[in-house]
């Protein structure tokens, strides 16, 4: 399956994220922070990154510019985990070149076929 | 050389019950020619009698304790719970290992006993209600009587007999006399 | 996909535990007016992680709590409000709420959220004083239902829908492909597509990056408009969407279309009805789509969004079920946090202990004598490596004490505000680390200490100045390592304990007779007496019941100790020494007879033979020893524990000179063996405690030896002795004064 970078701060989201993608079948690589996942990033080639708004060292929209800045990053799709329910965030996400997002409670099942759709 | 014998314990109440279902399994062991019989489910394992570390200043009937597996367990000489004569421990003395129900918790508790006699079924019609005994009202510590091979044989209720307390000598006294009353019987 | 989460509950629960403390602590640091955006960054995200967890864990009613609280936090940190003392009140009652709600749900028990309903009013009433606009906004939820509302609008009879799709220029850049979308679309029933190609830019201009085309789609379908949405919901905002009913024909507009795309929208309408070249499928799956319904599970809003699977319904459990199967968990369960560089250094030693496993297998596989240089050596290397390994593991029990300290800032602010007292805390050495039971037992009696200390320690501020001292006072809170203790040390600059008062009640209650030849450290030390409380009136505060006794029999517990210094109108030290671990001690095995015992090595000061010429007898039957100009009492392990011992004169045994509670005492034993250290076992597991015994150990050879308790055996005596001498003097029937400057 995709080879996926999740990105998170808190450590039970991220380990449930990656416990769902995992379950899946799909191969996870967890950053707690956007700097570590950029350091992952360009090391390495992802699918896909699945990565929270809100997080210490450098943030999920952040993170998102640092990627599409680098060629390797520029179509991979990046989904941005976030409980804002304001538009506010996402339109900064859509700026910085989130292909989309996800609301966190994240269900797992939606959360897959979310993935799905732009593995497709 | 400690022989141990292990009593697989498949029953889902592990701990049995104060009162008698419909059949029970006994194991019974002898003292002083008498044969008592204790709650199969609560026996943990029997093992030999070997040397118990002895604690400071506890009462005479604790002898000390013994590592079970990596826990301490206390080991109680019941002949002395029971103001019994004492005798020399001998290859032959045994030690049961039994989880014992007490108002701080559950115990794990060895009591030193002659020797182990048998295991048996029996059904509640087999046993005979222990008399009231007027005098002795907080020792109800026997089940009842049973009659096995034309033997009777006295059924203990394990947690009633209290043996981490501090037993004083008047107890081990009403004890004795109780069983000499039910002898009489 | 049937995925179950719940096996992360307990790690969310200690998780946002975690955050709360660190809430707590940032919120304690906060200063309202120059508030630091670093830290209420810090707060709102730890608020953050606990609504994201908890809502996806489906505790709804705590997603809901701290949805306003992130609120209130995200107005601070956008700017639009500044922090006042009631917000940092409020905020930290709402850390407590939630602490109480979390630690119950750890402990498997129901959590009691009334309290979340008053704090929740308090939220609405402090929001409403932001200005309109960030109100508005706040109200997150009830806009969202009014969204989902207007979205919720029904396939209608026509079955299906009209789409007219102007992605943006940019849209591949995001990572989207229509294509994608179309998919998606085409699996809901039959789609017919139709591109627009009028815009294309002439070949030789085209940019790979940019998208031109737009399209027209028609869906034959039962699905919902808001399944539609879904589908196009991360492209919604930077393109033009518009979806309309097939029958009706009738635009429903997009959420927020721009003025100019409403414009090129309209253009398309009239196209897209001459439907030129389209392609058609049929749709491989009968889309089988109900909008879920999760009322219990989460905000309505976001459950709206949550749509469209054929198993959702297994994945999702109510929270109701959800509280009752944590209260089915074990509470030991208890998770500790273990940085990953320890681990690996467990890992790499026990790669070293396989390697010298299978080497000393392969030396046993054909032994000649030729072997035993190799053997030995192999043994010392297991030696060597177990031990290493044992200290490793060690190492991951231990853990800062801060986790400790960190609770008295508040403790200390809450306290001094309620009782009108002025007061500086000051924390040193928080980084010393301690084993994580060792730090978890002394919790309690450090909150008694550090309360004492501001309610009868600390004076009142007018008062302090009259006293021509500093108006705040100073709680100082130190740990250190000493030896292998951990020392706290708990000291106020307050007005110290009062001697006369403890002097009057030790008289009252008997423990002394007189002044004569009791020193200042023993009558301080009374306080640690059971039901010795020099407070006239007991406030709630402090003396709840819970004496400096408990204080006392807590930290004996622990194997520790705990003395205090006082000076009248300068403050009082209270100082406690705690053992390391609990769970392994450095120990001297000793002999008495024929028992095995063990001294702890840290109590040990040192062990000698002595000569007559040293020992002294002295009134009361007792024998001294002079010993580097002091005169230490001699007791007896055989006397104490009423076993025999070889010796038959002092001089015959070994005397150990051990460390009691500053005091130091002679222990007479027949031969003193090995060291070694030793795992700690509980009696108490299947016995109770044995006075003089402070647990027992399993040595090489299975058997059990007791590990003693000096302070314990010195009681013991104390008891004999008094036995004896009432006996005494009840035959005599004389006064006869206990001598009892002798034992402590």
């Amino acid at each position: 399956m995709a080879r996926i970078l999740a990105v998170d701060d808190s450590n039970s989201m991220r380990q449930m994220v990656s416990f769902t993608l995992k379950a899946a079948g799909h191969d996870v690589v967890e950053a707690v922070d956007g700097v570590e996942a950029l350091g992952k990033a360009k090391n390495d080639t992802f699918d896909l990154v699945l990565s929270d708004v809100n997080m210490p060292n450098m943030n999920g929209i952040a993170l998102i510019r640092e990627l599409r800045a680098l060629p390797s990053y520029s179509y991979t799709p990046i989904l941005l985990l976030t409980t804002e329910s304001e538009g506010e965030i996402k339109q900064e996400g859509k700026a910085a070149g989130a292909t989309g997002w996800i609301l966190k409670p994240f269900n797992p099942d939606r959360l897959l076929k979310l993935i799905k759709k732009v593995l497709d | 050389m400690v022989n141990t014998v292990n009593i697989d314990q498949t029953s889902d109440d592990a701990y049995g019950e104060n009162k008698l279902q419909d059949t029970m399994q006994f194991l019974t062991f002898l003292m002083a020619q008498e044969e008592y019989g204790i709650d199969i489910l609560r026996v943990q394992e029997i093992r030999g009698w070997e040397t118990a570390t002895t604690l400071p200043n506890v009462p005479a009937h604790i002898k000390g304790v013994v590592n079970l597996r990596g826990t301490i367990v206390p080991l109680v000489d019941l002949r002395h719970c029971f103001g019994l004569p004492e005798v020399k421990y001998s290859a032959e003395t045994v030690v049961i290992v039994l989880l014992i129900k007490t108002d701080k918790g559950d115990r794990v508790v060895g009591i030193v006993v002659d020797a182990v006699s048998d295991v048996f079924t029996l059904a509640e019609s087999e046993v005979c209600a222990a008399p009231e005994l007027a005098d002795s009202v907080e020792i109800n510590f026997i089940r009842g009587l049973a009659t096995v091979n034309e033997k009777m044989v006295i059924l203990l209720d394990i947690d009633k007999l209290r043996l981490l307390d501090e037993i004083p000598d008047q107890m081990a006294c009403d004890i004795k006399n109780q069983l000499n009353a039910q002898r009489q019987e | 996909m049937d995925i179950d989460l719940e096996q992360f509950h307990r790690i969310f629960f200690e998780e946002s535990l975690e955050n709360l403390d660190s809430m707590e602590t940032h919120l304690m640091d906060l200063q309202p007016g120059s508030e630091d955006a670093e830290f209420i960054d810090d707060i709102f995200r730890s608020a953050h992680s606990i609504k994201g967890g908890s809502a996806t864990l489906g505790f709804t009613y705590i997603s809901d709590f701290t949805h306003d609280l992130e609120t209130l936090l995200d107005h601070v940190r956008m700017g639009a409000r500044s922090i006042s003392i009631a917000d940092i009140d409020l905020l930290l009652q709402s850390v407590d709420c939630l602490r109480d709600i979390f630690s119950a749900l750890v402990d498997g028990e129901e959590p009691k959220a009334e309290e979340t309903c008053r704090l929740k009013g308090l939220f609405q009433c402090a929001l409403s004083e932001d200005n309109g606009d960030v109100d508005a906004e706040s109200d997150g939820i009830a806009t969202q239902t009014d969204k989902v509302e207007s979205n919720n609008v029904e396939a209608p009879n026509g079955k299906g829908w009209i789409i007219h799709f102007s992605p943006n220029i940019d849209i591949l850049q995001s990572g989207n492909e229509p294509l994608r979308l179309f998919r998606e679309l085409d699996e809901l029933g039959e789609l017919h597509v139709k591109a627009h190609l009028d815009e294309l830019p002439q070949i030789h201009h085209c940019d790979a990056k940019e998208c031109h085309m737009k399209w027209s789609l028609r869906l034959i379908t039962d699905a919902d408009k808001e399944v539609i949405d879904d589908i196009f919901e991360w492209v919604a905002d930077d393109s033009a969407i518009e979806i309309c009913s097939i029958t009706e024909d009738k635009a429903v507009k997009p959420e927020q279309p721009d003025a100019e795309h409403i414009e090129d929208m309209r253009l398309m309408e009239s196209s897209a009805t001459s439907t030129n070249t389209s392609y058609s499928t049929q749709s491989r799956t009968k889309a089988d789509v109900n909008p879920i319904s999760l009322a219990n599970n989460g905000t309505e809003a976001e459950i709206a969004k949550t749509v469209v699977s054929n198993k959702l319904q297994t994945a999702t459990t109510p929270s109701q079920t959800q509280a009752e199967i944590i209260s089915n968990k074990s509470k030991s369960d208890v998770s500790i946090r273990v940085s990953i560089s320890k681990i690996d250094q467990l890992i790499n030693m026990v790669g070293e202990l396989v390697i010298t496993q299978s080497m000393l297998s392969q030396i046993s596989k054909d032994f000649s004598m030729a072997d035993l240089q190799k053997l030995k050596k192999g043994l010392s290397e297991l030696e060597h490596h177990t031990r290493q390994m044992q200290d490793r593991v060690m190492q991951i029990r231990m853990l800062p004490i801060n986790y400790s300290f960190s609770r008295f800032p508040r403790t200390v602010r809450d306290l001094s505000k309620r009782l009108g007292k002025k007061i500086n805390l000051l924390i040193k050495g928080e980084q010393t680390e301690l084993d994580k039971t060792v730090m978890e037992k002394i919790g309690d009696p450090m909150v008694h200490l550090v309360r004492n200390a501001i309610d009868h320690g600390i004076e009142m501020p007018d008062q302090r100045l009259k006293l021509g001292k500093p108006e705040y006072g100073t709680i100082t809170l130190n740990a250190y390592h000493l030896g292998g203790n951990v020392v706290i040390e708990i000291s106020d600059d307050g007005a110290g304990l009062n001697k006369l008062k403890i002097i009057d009640k030790a008289i009252s209650r008997g423990l002394i007779e007189s002044t004569e030849d009791v020193s200042n450290e023993q009558i301080y030390a009374m306080i640690f007496e059971p039901g010795f409380s020099t407070v006239d009136t007991i406030s709630d505060v402090s003396g709840r019941g819970v004496g400096m006794d408990v204080v006392r029999s807590n930290i004996q517990a622990l194997n520790g100790h705990i003395n205090v210094k006082s000076k009248e109108g300068e403050g009082s030290i209270f100082t406690i020494r705690l053992p390391l671990t609990l769970a392994i001690v450095d120990g001297q095995l000793l002999r008495v007879g024929g028992n095995t015992y063990i001294l702890p090595l840290v109590s040990i000061v040192e062990s000698m033979q002595v000569n007559k010429t040293m020992v002294n007898q002295v009134a009361g039957g007792g024998q001294v020893f002079h010993w580097r100009d002091e005169y230490i009492p001699i007791i007896h392990l055989s006397e104490a524990f009423g076993i025999h011992a070889d010796y038959s004169s002092v001089t015959d045994g070994i005397l150990i000179v051990v460390d009691c509670e500053h005091e130091k005492i002679g222990l007479l034993v027949d031969e003193l063996l090995d060291q070694q250290q030793v795992v700690v076992k509980s009696l108490e597991t299947n016995y109770r405690a044995v006075d003089g015994v402070s647990s027992a150990t399993i040595l090489g050879d299975g058997t059990v030896a007791l590990i003693l308790d000096i302070l314990g055996i010195v009681k013991i005596l104390h008891m004999k002795k008094a036995k004896i001498d009432t006996h005494i003097t009840n035959l005599l029937g004389m006064h006869n004064r206990l001598d009892s400057n002798l034992m402590i």
